[in-house]
């Protein structure tokens, strides 16, 4: 019982951890119909600036909170330089130009920060583990980011249900044309839109710094999930993606933890570890096929197309 | 007559000159992107110094070296192979880091023709029934490092030990190994999705509620470093007591630092091992990069010089297959493990130690030598192997 409880924890840190990613992905398609294969590389960069930020400043906390205006300048150049001129094309050409923007800032890094990878020590306060219920200790540092995803998660919901901007976005992601005939400049509007995708991309970047090592590479691991959330929640609904990406953490996480054990009420030992860990990292491709089988525009489509 | 015994003298002497002078082609696959490039980085690193080492020539010939990068991905290892022994036509194939590679490269190469050379990668397959008369290793069979690790636990009195390690073929290997010696309990297994699995929350919370003696973990590369940080996030650190095979080494003492400390690992080559061939190698490395070699370059500097060593007995020559195979068996190198010997299944026979995680004089984190675990092992499928010589 403890033991769930710990695991649906660990479930829901990756969850939003999932969807901060997902939110970026999915308002950048559903609204720009750009599908961005650079997101992960946003994610990465928020890891590489929180890196040399905390260097810098020497504090945890400043640097976090300085390498978000950090990824959310890079995230408008790069759409201001190169993405802007993509919109009109094809998917295919989009794939292919940020596949390479993808290539392009994973040598960067290379070059900039080296070959072996990064490591953020977290703060004393931070590195300890806190009691949820007495003898179950949690991590802090992982309690902090679930407290800091819901945060943003509401923050989301609040900014594009009740503010005239979410207003815009959301008339931007329904119908893109009629919204610029109808006097919205829709340019900076979207500017706006992938600067705070690339914001939110990177603050999932520095919040997992320190869990995982910060090196080249990582975000194209952690954007194919996103890429599953994303359809699985809906193009262009945020809401979808909250629900997909908590869903995806998890039955994920859930079926790591228990799979290989339920499965050896049925199967020999061996067996069970075999085909527990195999259908383990199938559950959320499975449960995308099904998804899409079934309603194929996704849990909460935003419009029919 | 003198004078046509003269010419073909002549022109033999004149036909193994141009076959000497032909630059020998060797392709060397490893991981050059990606999380894991440091990895590839020091095995090209140790490859340039045993060239130099070698005078740049192998058994008196010259030699050029064809770098391929695997990305540590199976198919663009074996598409990288078709590669060196289709377009480039190399005599040797050496490097190769993961297992699952390995064995993907490994079948079309070998039907070539063409040696293969492990310099890191161990699959039971190829020390056993899949054993290939072209293939050589300079490293180890995957069973056999945590075979002394099991050994280790055994001594130190550890009834009930928990497995984590990546869902793959080395990953599969080791926790056999660690099985086959480990006398007392396992108290679970847990396989990752590997490579793309970089959160162990799952399994670290199942850890703790196991309760073991002991945790072993194998996770080569940049894995290693998340591991033992979250492991120390999750409060285990100092709380259960953590064994690795092949997750601490040079390449990752850099990230984890003082999380190694305590960390307890089997390796069939230390750096500080004392024989003069290694102390040679690690002093120029060091010299040379700053930083000490992992065990992937001692065995990468190996595979060069058993190279070296085998075409120095055949003159150059790598047409005749027979007797390059016959020269690469006899192992006539200095290795920097010190005593080399091949079994029959063309894997080393060799001691095992265990090493521990220090503080230098310089503040740098590595490792050293503790005790010696085997001396002159065999891997455990090498019987399997029908090869006999």
């Amino acid at each position: 019982m403890i033991l769930a409880l710990e695991q649906i924890l660990n479930g829901a840190q990756l969850g939003l951890m999932l969807f901060l990613l997902a939110a970026g992905l999915t308002l950048v398609f559903g609204i720009m119909n750009l599908v961005n294969l650079a997101h992960g590389s946003l994610y990465m960069m928020g890891a590489y600036f929180a890196v040399t930020l905390i260097d810098w400043t020497g504090s945890f906390v400043l640097g976090a909170l300085l390498a978000l205006p950090a990824v959310l300048l890079l995230g408008i150049a790069v759409e201001v330089i190169c993405l802007r001129r993509l919109y009109a094309r094809s998917h295919l050409d989009q794939l292919l130009a940020t596949f390479g923007l993808l290539l392009f800032f994973n040598d960067l890094v290379l070059v900039i920060w080296g070959k072996a990878g990064r490591t953020i020590a977290l703060p004393g306060w931070l590195r300890t583990s806190v009691e949820i219920l007495p003898g179950v200790p949690y991590s802090a540092y992982r309690l902090l980011v679930i407290a800091a995803g819901l945060v943003v998660a509401l923050g989301l919901w609040f900014t594009i249900s009740r503010t005239r901007i979410g207003m815009r976005i959301r008339a931007g992601a329904s119908d893109r044309e009629i919204t610029g005939a109808l006097g919205i400049d829709v340019a900076s509007l979207f500017s706006l839109v992938f600067g705070v995708g690339a914001m939110l991309a990177g603050l999932a970047g520095i919040l997992n710094a320190p869990i995982l090592t910060v090196q080249s590479g990582m975000g194209e691991r952690i954007l194919v999930i996103a890429l599953v959330v994303t359809v699985l929640g809906g193009i262009g609904s945020v809401r979808g993606a909250f629900v997909a990406a908590l869903s995806i953490g998890l039955l994920d996480t859930l079926a790591r933890a228990f799979l290989p054990d339920l499965l050896k009420v049925v199967l020999p030992a061996s067996a069970a570890q075999t085909a527990g860990a195999a259908a383990g990292s199938m559950i959320i491709y499975l449960l995308m096929v099904i998804t899409l089988a079934v309603r194929p525009q996704g849990l909460f489509p935003v419009r029919a197309r | 007559m003198k004078i046509a015994v003269g010419a073909v003298l002549l022109g033999t002497l004149l036909a193994s000159t141009a076959m000497a002078q032909t630059p020998l082609k060797l392709g060397f696959v490893t991981t050059l992107t990606g999380p894991n490039a440091a990895i590839g980085q020091d095995m090209r690193d140790a490859v340039e110094l045993a060239l130099d080492h070698a005078g740049r020539k192998l058994g008196g010939r010259p030699i050029t070296v064809i770098y391929e990068d695997d990305e540590q991905k199976p198919d663009i290892g074996q598409q990288k192979g078709q590669k060196l022994i289709g377009a480039d036509k190399v005599d040797v194939i050496a490097g190769v880091i993961w297992s699952n590679v390995l064995l993907a490269m490994a079948k079309p190469i070998l039907e070539n023709g063409t040696f293969l050379i492990s310099a890191n990668a161990g699959p039971s397959q190829l020390a056993g029934a899949q054993c290939n008369p072209n293939f050589f290793s300079t490293s180890w069979n995957n069973d056999q490092t945590p075979m002394a690790m099991g050994e280790v636990l055994n001594r130190r009195g550890v009834k009930k030990v928990q497995l984590v390690t990546g869902n793959y073929a080395a990953g599969r290997d080791m926790a056999a190994g660690l099985k086959l010696t480990f006398k007392g309990e396992v108290a679970g297994e847990d396989y990752t999705r590997w490579p793309d699995q970089l959160d162990f929350s799952a399994e670290l919370a199942k850890i703790r509620s196991t309760k073991p003696d002991a945790v072993w973990i194998f996770y080569p590369g940049a894995h290693g470093a998340q591991f033992l940080t979250q492991y120390s996030q999750a409060g285990l650190m100092g709380q259960i007591p953590l064994y690795n095979s092949f997750t601490v080494d040079a390449i990752t003492l850099p990230l984890q630092k003082d999380l190694a400390l305590g960390v307890l690992g089997t390796q069939s080559w230390v750096w500080d091992l004392p024989n003069e061939a290694n102390k040679k190698f690690v002093a120029d490395f060091r010299q040379r990069h700053n930083r000490y070699p992992s065990y992937y370059a001692a065995q990468s500097y190996d595979a060069v010089a058993l190279l070296d060593g085998a075409l120095k007995q055949t003159g150059g020559n790598t047409a005749n297959k027979d007797a390059l195979r016959a020269a690469l068996r006899k192992a006539d190198f200095k290795s920097v493990r010190g005593d080399f010997k091949f079994n029959n299944n063309q894997f080393p026979i060799q001691n095992f130690y265990l090493q521990e995680t220090v503080k230098d004089a310089a503040g740098n984190f590595t490792v050293r030598t503790l005790e010696t675990v085997y001396t002159a092992h065999q891997d455990p499928h090498h019987d399997k192997c029908p090869m006999k010589w």
